[in-house]
């Protein structure tokens, strides 16, 4: 009998070497993928198991965590003034993820960097808590309250951009709403999304409108048509243009013409800036053609998807025919942007031409204090000559000092702007979007900010709206918030 | 594992011979030592995770495991000294570490949300009855060959057994448990042990029937048709046992049982080629109309599908992240999430608290405890004298066997997830109590097989055995 009991033995034996065999491919081999599988809840409970890193403005965070009671995820993301800085930030919700800088710097913040390695064990020896590290943003407080107090309940966004070196001083989208709200796990929580989403709030309150929202730029594109005819040679600044006024279409029968009565009528490119003429523009537009116009706007970074580095949509000039491509010289065609692209047209100009890269993100700081990574600042190409930028500079200066821009005039300091004013809706009947671009120039020759400001739809007359009423004081006082903290 | 354990059986001939062995009793009292400080340690590790202090049941959980423990030893030493000294050590490390994973999961907010009291204290109450019903055994059981008087008479109380919760309510979608009076019991645990000793005592007087009576057919000896008649019998209630208790791991733990003794007994393949035909004949059969069987062998093709479907986490994929978090060293005593796996999490899914907590280490070393007893038993099968006692001590050796397969391989998502309940460390009262009387039937065998001068017993096995001596 002792043969059999010995292949029984046997048997026994592989019947638990076939379980070690198993346990070691699924705590082994396939360990890491089931502990890092997002729909394990230990993940979550890690990642919320201790405070996380925060989100710097100015030296100090304008984020926090507290702890959470009835909930095994320890602790939630907490905001200081979260609907200002919400379209900064994003949010980092432990019902619904997180987004934008919480979610870029995700592996920061919650101290899994690859980065943080070092600090990582160190903690692990000495027995503490894993700790995040920062994220140090560009941003300008003073700017940002200005920009978001100025918007008060309208709705819209607002830009603003240091010219000489891309930082990102300012960004605004209202309305908005407290990432706070919604940073926990609880049916409260629930409640509070649920209300912010698109289908139960008309307001879109979450839509981040200065990165991923685009509109038509309006009169504000002038500037692009007018740094393309410089550009093209076919145009200089104070020539005069053979522009009838009213201005008919090319292969259509449909006359443009001019806000108000100004001296449009052949008018040179200071003087059509100056009085935001578009039989102008329209006409130069038509001239240099799609394709050019194509080639001129790609050059302000039209056509691309910017990472700032939170990922801001793309704006367009697309291929069309002459009389919209003719309209889309001044904005009101199918040609549409973000208000950070108006931002860098303004901040471009303002530079001379050299076109930064936009960004938001400073520093990466370890709990340590070590520096991870550091953005340093990167010139995206050169959308004009010197020449022709400072040409662009003189038009835009004129607007401010005696055309549609006087209100974002400053005492002392050099101003350079251009308003604007978008038509929508199906024969226009919506309330049009204001628009405001500019610069502001300090008597030592630097160009600290330069700010697009965008106003959807405020309740006042459509004639009232021109962007130098609505848009114009929000980059003033974004501006002077810049000024002020250079003094 | 298995060429080690080859070696070791060719060494094991010289233990059939009777002479002057060692019996070993110190090394079992030295290992016992051990056996109950790891769980003492253990509960500490626990209690200093999850509170920040060390339990304050320690000093009573230590003297209660120990004095147990103390106590077993004593018994064994004054009523069977020859016996296996690694049995009794490797059963109380496992009941010791089951009683403190227990505690650690009744530490857990997530299942006290769910309802689930403390079941720590009733565990250890009935370990305490497990290890007196080892003592009862080891004290009453003068021979292990009184147990073939009873053949019959067992059969009829395991059919009972296996038969009875049918009467009684599913509970869990499974009808393995009968309920007197606010108890539960799961008699499939018992039954176990029964029909092995009814196995054994039958196959014991049929074996030369079944093993020289057969037919050669395509170089295989077949049975003839009237010896297949008990296999068939046994076939079908496990079938019956499948289609109206929707228990999958009794039905699987008997046939296998009855296969591996038959095998044993008569020495013949074809019985395992057969066996294993009609299972899966049964298997395919009973899944193909089954709800119950076929949503567990969808959870065991890919435990995540509910997962992906409806967002909702069930138990197998619950257990797969806790193995996989796991990782190789575990999370720490306490530290980990194996709670989320809701109900079951300190019975069925036990193991899945070792995979996360003790890692890929802690599984294989309980493994090996398991794997090591398991061939503790089958060593004392080798070693015995009579028939009865080498098929008993075999059939119970492979029944622990299988019973840890299908429990720990269900878990893992090897095979299809069964009820049942990982011997010695899963919550149940039951299966705690029968094990221990099975690792006392298994001492009582080996007490025997090793004694050094064997007395003239007056069974009439005593020739048998000598012509079955290989």
């Amino acid at each position: 009998m002792n043969k059999p009991l010995r292949r029984i033995a046997i048997f026994c034996g592989l019947l638990m070497v076939a379980l070690m065999v198993r346990s070691n491919w699924i705590q082994f081999a396939q360990g890491d993928e089931l502990r890092n599988d997002p729909k394990n809840r230990r993940v979550a409970i890690e990642r919320y198991g201790q405070p996380r890193g925060n989100i710097i403005v100015d030296g100090k965070a304008i984020t926090g965590s507290k702890e959470t009671e009835g909930t095994d995820f320890k602790y939630k993301r907490t905001y200081k003034n979260g609907e200002m800085w919400a379209p900064v930030t994003g949010y980092a919700s432990q019902a619904y993820g997180a987004t934008q800088l919480e979610s870029i710097y995700d592996g920061i913040l919650t101290g899994d960097d690859d980065r943080l390695f070092f600090n990582r064990t160190i903690d692990m020896f000495t027995g503490k808590d894993q700790k995040g590290g920062n994220v140090v943003t560009t941003l300008d407080a003073d700017v940002q309250k200005a920009g978001f107090e100025a918007m008060g309940d309208k709705k819209g966004a607002a830009v603003a951009i240091n010219p000489e070196t891309g930082a990102i001083l300012g960004l605004v989208s209202t309305p908005s709403y407290d990432p706070s709200s919604f940073a926990g796990n609880s049916s409260k929580d629930v409640k509070a999304w649920s209300r912010l989403q698109k289908e139960n709030n008309e307001d879109e309150p979450m839509l981040n409108r200065a990165l991923r929202q685009t509109y038509p730029p309006g009169s504000t594109f002038k500037v692009v048509t007018a740094a393309a005819a410089l550009e093209s040679g076919m145009y200089d600044i104070d020539e005069k243009t053979d522009t009838p006024d009213p201005y008919r279409l090319p292969q259509s029968t449909t006359d443009l013409g001019n806000d108000g009565n100004h001296p449009c009528e052949n008018a040179s490119l200071r003087v059509a800036m100056q009085w935001s003429c578009n039989t102008v523009f329209a006409k130069i537009s038509d001239e240099l053609g799609n394709e050019k116009m194509i080639e001129y706007s790609e050059r302000f970074g039209f056509n691309q998807e910017h990472f700032v580095p939170v990922r801001a949509v793309e704006s367009v000039y697309p291929e069309d025919n002459r009389p919209q491509n003719a309209m889309a010289g001044i904005g009101q065609a199918s040609n549409r942007a973000t208000p950070l692209q108006m931002a860098m047209v303004a901040a471009a100009v303002a530079n001379d031409g050299k076109m930064m890269e936009p960004y938001m993100m400073d520093q990466l700081v370890a709990p340590s204090l070590n520096v991870v990574e550091e953005h340093k600042p990167r010139e995206l190409g050169e959308v004009a000559s010197a020449e022709n930028a400072q040409k662009l500079q003189q038009m835009m200066e004129t607007v401010v000092e005696k055309g549609t821009g006087t209100p974002a005039q400053i005492d002392g300091v050099t101003v350079g702007g251009k308003t604007g004013t978008a038509q929508h809706g199906e024969n226009n009947e919506k309330n049009p979007y204001a628009w405001f671009i500019s610069y502001a120039k300090t008597s030592d020759g630097s160009t600290p900010i330069a700010v697009a400001v965008v106003i959807e739809s405020a309740d006042v007359l459509r004639d009232d709206i021109a962007g130098s009423k609505l848009a114009a004081p929000v980059a003033k006082a974004m501006m002077e918030a810049a000024l002020d903290g250079r003094r | 594992m298995s060429t080690s354990h080859a070696t070791g059986n060719t060494g094991s001939n010289t233990t059939i011979s009777p002479g002057g062995l060692p019996s070993r009793r110190n090394t079992e009292l030295a290992m016992l030592v051990f056996a109950v400080l790891i769980p003492v340690f253990a509960y500490a590790n626990v209690g200093l995770a999850v509170n920040g202090e060390m339990p304050a049941g320690m000093l009573g959980y230590g003297l209660g495991l120990g004095l147990m423990a103390g106590v077993a030893h004593l018994v064994v030493r004054r009523f069977a000294p020859y016996a296996d000294p690694l049995m009794l050590p490797i059963a109380t490390l496992l009941n010791g570490l089951g009683l403190v994973l227990i505690w650690r999961l009744d530490q857990s907010e997530r299942l006290a949300l769910r309802g689930e009291g403390a079941a720590a204290p009733n565990q250890l109450m009935w370990s305490a009855l497990g290890i007196a019903l080892f003592l009862a055994v080891l004290v009453f059981l003068k021979d292990h060959r009184i147990l073939q008087r009873y053949t019959y008479i067992s059969m009829v109380v395991a059919l009972v057994l296996l038969i009875l919760p049918m009467f009684f309510p599913a509970v869990y979608g499974a009808k393995i448990w009968i309920t007197i009076g606010g108890m539960s019991i799961q008699p499939g645990e018992f039954a176990k042990i029964i029909i092995a000793v009814f196995f054994a005592g039958y196959l014991m007087v049929k074996r030369d029937a079944l093993a020289l009576a057969s037919r050669r057919f395509l170089g295989l000896y077949l049975p003839r048709g009237r010896d297949l008649g008990p296999i068939l019998v046994i076939w079908a209630l496990s079938v019956l046992i499948l289609v109206f208790e929707t228990d999958l791991g009794t039905s699987l733990l008997f046939f296998g049982l009855f296969v591996v003794m038959l095998y044993v007994a008569t020495e013949r393949t074809s019985w395992i080629l057969f066996g294993l035909t009609l299972a899966v004949v049964g298997a395919v059969a009973v899944a193909s109309f089954e709800p119950h069987v076929q949503s567990r062998v969808q959870d065991w093709l890919d435990p995540f599908h509910t997962v992906r479907e409806t967002g909702d986490v069930n138990q197998p994929a619950a257990a797969m992240w806790a193995f996989g978090s796991g990782g190789i060293l575990g999370a720490g005593l306490g530290q980990g999430h194996s709670d989320l796996i809701g109900f079951a999490a300190k019975s069925d899914y036990i193991f899945a608290t070792v995979g996360e907590e003790l890692g890929l280490t802690g599984v294989m070393a309980i493994l090996l405890l398991y794997g090591l007893l398991v061939e503790r038993g089958i060593r004392t099968a080798l070693a015995a004298r009579d028939p009865f006692g080498k098929l008993l001590a075999v059939g119970l050796s492979a029944a622990f066997a299988i019973q840890v397969f299908v429990v720990a391989g269900g878990v893992m998502a090897l095979i299809p997830l069964t009820g049942m309940t990982m011997p010695f460390m899963a919550q149940g009262g039951s299966s705690v109590i029968a094990n221990w009387a099975l690792v006392a039937i298994l001492l009582k065998i080996s007490d025997t097989a090793r004694r050094p001068a064997p007395a003239p017993a007056p069974s009439p096995d005593v020739e048998m055995t000598q012509v079955v001596r290989s």
